[in-house]
């Protein structure tokens, strides 16, 4: 594919993508239906940032299980470099599935605890490529030093490694086979907010690097400000709110999205001296 | 006379290559009506202090201190009885997982009629009514229905309000808020923080807020602690921390937050302090 067909086609295109969870009462009730993700669509460039930010429960995680292709959802299409993609079980090819990985939000969970920080990275080679395992080694020791940690971490184990430490071995591990979509849930929530900042730095340049494309999902507005191009807004299934950065943040259309930035804590000068005064006038 | 005056805590925890410092000589107070929040990162002993005030810690602790004084009295002489009636009744604490502070086998009005049937004594229809009035100041639909759910039934949002009507069941001249929003939506966050702020202005209780997140200390606090690595790294009112930090880790948390990013790159702790500073936690 040239450079110009690159640009022309959107690296990720998803139209009306629905999912229904069907939850069962109890025995000779009806079943209930739950409308996860209530038709959503949208169209993301390569080499750029979407942020889709809500609260628990609004369908943005089930929306990152469904780009992912981990759950088939229940209607829609989902365009991956214009082509639409097959995501019925056993319909999907390897290539596929090697250009879209996902980074988890919590890096205690999703590493295994008895597994060598190199086979974690190795494992992914070993399953999709023919590599040696002398090739796969040197590639995921290349990987540890790209995301900030050294050869020595390739023998150790996860429990070894601080929360922000394991986080970038997520990253390195989703970035072995070099995909071009990365489907971020919440990446940097568990971290404190030092580690936070340069996860959020290693992101940008590892996106510089690749020419990686990221769906970044969050609930964090402030971060998302920093780091999108593009922000969704989900609320009950739905993306109330889709625009570029400038325009969600300085002209939010919709009443939600204004209630939530308005419960976003302030943290400069002006908003303190003003809750000061307001302190003291009430007391 | 302070509410809580403490001088040079430490709490120490014996590991296998020695005993660990997890508070280091950290002195604070906090009157009647102040609100003290405390902040740092994981790690930085933020918690472990305010669970030696409250005697909560596991006997394994070595808990010393020049002073330790409640209301003038040292807590550390207290016999477990004498402690069992203060803690709870002048001095109640909430926590980060409301969920995980209830009781899952009790309803929340068993637990809420609980503490006024031991702290104040009494009987079964006065209990009931003042339940119900607390659960109607901390703003929970339906309260008397409400005293018989169990806390499953109930969000997250909804049990970190029963664990705010808990605590301050029996007018506490002190609660210790130990990340009492963190594991919730900012937009409950708001909401949380907005009745704790008025409940604290109503009561005129002394209030230590726990967190490590700046917009929340921008939004309550008075006065403000930075902790790093057990020790006390700066302590000013809120509008001098933020509009002059003396300290280069609170310097460094400030600009690692994702709204003061100025160019491309957020700043890091490590861009403020040398790596001895980073290791050892000095002024």
């Amino acid at each position: 594919m040239t450079a110009t067909e690159n640009n022309a086609v959107p690296m990720l295109e998803i139209r009306n993508i629905k999912q229904d969870y069907h939850v069962p009462q109890g025995l000779f009730k009806p079943e209930k239906v739950v409308h996860a993700v209530k038709g959503v669509s949208f169209k993301l460039d390569a080499g750029k940032t979407l942020a889709i930010v809500g609260e628990s429960g609004c369908g943005k995680s089930t929306l990152a299980r469904i780009l992912t292709f981990i759950d088939q959802p229940t209607a829609g299409e989902l365009l991956i470099e214009g082509k639409p993609v097959d995501t019925r079980p056993g319909h999907l090819s390897a290539e596929m599935r090697r250009k879209v990985q996902i980074v988890f939000q919590n890096p205690y969970g999703s590493l295994n605890p008895r597994q060598k920080i190199g086979d974690v990275l190795g494992e992914p080679l070993a399953i999709n490529t023919k590599m040696s395992a002398a090739e796969r080694r040197e590639r995921a020791t290349e990987m540890l030093v790209k995301v900030g940690l050294g050869p020595e971490h390739y023998n150790r184990y996860p429990h070894m490694f601080s929360g922000g430490q394991r986080q970038r071995i997520a990253i390195a591990r989703a970035l072995m086979l070099n995909p071009k979509l990365l489907v971020l849930d919440e990446p940097v929530s568990a971290l404190d907010l030092s580690v936070q900042a340069q996860v959020l730095n290693l992101l940008a340049d590892l996106q510089e690097e690749f020419g990686l494309t990221y769906v970044f999902i969050s609930h964090d507005l402030s971060v998302v400000k920093y780091i999108a191009d593009e922000v969704m807004v989900m609320y009950y299934g739905e993306a109330v709110e889709y625009g570029s950065r400038e325009a969600v943040f300085e002209a939010p259309s919709h009443a939600y999205t204004r209630t939530l930035f308005a419960a976003t804590p302030r943290a400069d000068v002006e908003s303190i001296r003003a809750r000061i005064a307001r302190k003291k006038a009430n007391a | 006379m302070a509410l809580l005056d403490i001088q040079n805590l430490t709490v120490e925890f014996e590991t296998a290559t020695g005993w660990f410092k997890a508070v280091d000589g950290v002195s604070l107070s906090v009157d009647e009506g102040e609100v003290l929040a405390i902040v740092g990162e994981s790690g930085s002993g933020k918690s472990v202090s305010m669970l030696a005030v409250m005697g909560l810690l596991p006997w394994t602790a070595k808990i010393t201190a020049d002073r330790m004084l409640f209301q003038g009295r040292d807590i550390r002489a207290l016999s477990d009885g004498e402690r069992r009636k203060l803690i709870g009744k002048d001095m109640a604490m909430i926590f980060q997982e409301p969920i995980a502070s209830l009781n899952p086998c009790f309803t929340v009005g068993f637990q809420i009629e609980e503490v006024l049937r031991i702290h104040m004594g009494m009987g079964k229809k006065e209990r009931r009514a003042r339940a119900i009035e607390l659960f109607t100041q901390v703003g929970l639909p339906n309260p008397a229905e409400r005293l018989n759910h169990f806390p499953h039934q109930m969000s997250g949002g909804q049990c970190q309000r029963v664990m705010i009507a808990i605590a301050i069941a029996c007018n506490p001249k002190l609660l210790i808020a130990d990340e009492p929003t963190t594991a919730l939506d900012v937009t409950i966050q708001k909401q949380i923080l907005d009745l704790l702020m008025s409940l604290q202005a109503e009561h005129g209780m002394g209030l230590i807020m726990i967190t490590h997140d700046m917009g929340v200390v921008a939004e309550t606090a008075d006065r403000v602690i930075v902790q790093y690595k057990g020790r006390k790294m700066e302590e000013a009112d809120v509008l001098s921390l933020f509009e002059a930090p003396k300290n280069a880790y609170t310097r460094a948390l400030l600009s690692a937050l994702p709204e003061n990013a100025t160019g491309e790159r957020l700043s890091t702790v490590s861009d403020f302090m040398t790596a001895d500073e980073l290791a050892g936690g000095t002024r």
